[in-house]
């Protein structure tokens, strides 16, 4: 089966399926966010990512797959640089974000995490009250009032679609809620910072389906203001969600497009193979 | 050229594309026996042959459903992705254009019934070549599916033009007839349908080998296919 079609542009257009060429123009179009421009990146000796070059779009939500060890976790670290937290791994290159190399090494964590925030696979609520979950980490970075840390905390448990179970028990522990209520908890101490960027990863893979579809539910509600970024081992969860997805392999990305033209024409056959389930 | 995928890591999904793979193939096969039969029918006035094309369109019509159903059910339970997912849509839209060819070598089937009745009408040769041209066609076609030979797709698709010229004169045929003798009207008029059926059956074909020339490569064939079919000005020329 061939899949190396170089006519990619002919299939945006003339492609009958659903709306890709609504979806890959939005997605040519978007203003650039993040721009990772000749990243590699190291543990050790071991040359994890090889000269990476993505576009996150701004307000659109990018999916990267790719077998494990591929290295789409590792880009998620580097992008908020979890990894300067371990000796033995650096990363070389640029990660620009409003013209600024975030993986210099005169950049604030502090501010770059406020920024760049992270959801990760399991939730990971603090033992304090739902309450404390979310002004935690606005107490960092903000001084506000009790009024204004109420109205912040209500803010984010709304965008994060979860307001409405939690909000006549706010001083209860987080540790009681359930494995979707937990994660949206998390999101919404995530966004209650106000980040640019969020990154997931694998935001949903310890989530019953309905919890499942409520977080795709809500990382569509949150492109409308934030840059989304999600790590997923579901296929089918990074046709739901993404834009445009990247496609790792090796260390290498082998194929980045808009995720209509990923799931129905890819380029590449690496990408085919992977996608159809034939690799291995 | 074809190319070769290797083997899905779930071999039962491979058994499953194998399996819809065949009963396409056997589905083309069919119609192309029955727009063979029908034009035998018709050339040697032969109602009984006719008969058993128009009792035959039920088991196309079947195999449709089957076709159907089956590809819904992939669809349901692989979510298939690229090449398979392109591949099954195709499955399905090819299954609609057969059932549809089936129809026309049915409805060609039953006319011949009436035209065996009528006086002769000079020669059939036309009818012949045309059906023979439109047979190879669907076969190639049909081929190119089974194959993933997008490369033999896109031959067919351009080859339609000859029969369109065969039933631009036997559209002419048609008229003069018809005018030199009004008695001629009743056969002409049904031959004149048949003419057309096969027309739209070498449509059909095109239809097939576009939409495998998508399964294959991803991509689609421009919106113009070479075209000569000009019996919409053939007694009146619209203005310029």
């Amino acid at each position: 089966m061939s899949s190396t079609t170089d006519q990619p542009a002919a299939l945006a257009e003339g492609a009958s399926f659903g709306n890709v060429q609504a979806r890959s123009a939005a997605t040519i179009n978007a203003v650039s966010r993040i721009s990772v421009r000749h990243l590699d990146f190291y543990y050790g000796a071991n040359k994890a990512l090889k000269d990476i070059n993505l576009e996150l779009p701004d307000r659109q939500v990018t999916g990267m797959i790719g077998p494990s060890g591929c290295g789409k976790s590792t880009l998620l670290r580097v992008l908020n640089r979890m990894y300067s937290l371990y000796p033995g791994q650096r990363a070389e290159g640029e990660v620009l974000m409003d013209g600024r190399n975030m993986i210099a090494p005169d950049v604030d964590l502090n501010e770059l995490r406020a920024k760049v925030g992270m959801v990760f696979q399991k939730p990971t609520p603090f033992p304090m009250t739902i309450y404390e979950n979310i002004s935690f980490g606005v107490k960092l970075h903000e001084k506000l009032s009790k009024s204004q840390m109420d109205d912040r905390v209500e803010w984010a448990l709304t965008r994060a679609a979860i307001w409405g179970e939690v909000k006549d028990r706010l001083n209860s522990s987080a540790l009681g809620l359930s494995g979707g209520q937990q994660q949206r908890l998390c999101i919404a101490r995530t966004i209650a910072v106000r980040p640019e960027v969020i990154l997931f990863d694998e935001p949903t893979s310890a989530l019953d389906p309905i919890s499942t579809l409520k977080i795709e539910e809500l990382i569509d509600e949150l492109k409308r203001d934030f840059t989304i970024c999600i790590v997923t081992h579901n296929m089918q969860q990074a046709a739901r969600c993404a834009d445009q997805v990247a496609f790792f392999y090796l260390g290498e990305l082998v194929e980045v497009a808009p995720a209509a033209q990923m799931f129905t024409a890819p380029r590449e056959k690496r990408t085919q193979e992977y996608i159809t389930g034939r690799f291995g | 050229m074809p190319t070769e995928q290797p083997d899905h890591i779930v071999r039962s999904y491979d058994e499953q594309l194998r399996r819809l793979r065949d009963m396409v193939a056997r589905m083309g096969g069919l119609a192309e026996r029955q727009v063979h039969d029908a034009t035998v029918a018709l050339v040697r006035r032969d109602a009984a042959l006719a008969a058993e094309v128009v009792a035959r369109d039920g088991a196309l019509d079947q195999l449709e459903r089957e076709i159907e159903a089956f590809c819904i059910r992939i669809l349901a339970t692989r979510q298939p992705m690229a090449s398979d997912l392109r591949f099954i849509v195709a499955a399905m839209k090819v299954s609609h254009d057969l059932e549809r060819i089936g129809d026309y070598a049915r409805n060609g089937a039953k006319r011949s019934i009436v035209v065996a009745q009528q006086p002769a009408l000079g020669s059939l040769n036309g009818f012949q070549r045309m059906s023979v041209m439109v047979q190879e066609n669907l076969k190639l076609a049909i081929d190119a599916l089974v194959n993933d030979d997008a490369d033999a797709a896109q031959r067919v698709w351009a080859a339609d033009e000859p029969i369109d010229d065969v039933y631009n004169g036997i559209f002419r045929e048609m008229l003069t007839h018809m005018m030199e003798d009004p008695r001629n009207i009743t056969a002409a008029t049904h031959l004149l349908f048949i003419a057309k059926n096969l027309e739209r059956i070498g449509d059909h074909a095109t239809n097939i080998a576009e939409t495998v020339h998508y399964a294959v490569r991803g991509d689609t064939l421009p919106e113009d296919r070479p075209k000569a079919d000009a019996s919409a000005y053939a007694v009146v020329r619209p203005p310029e």
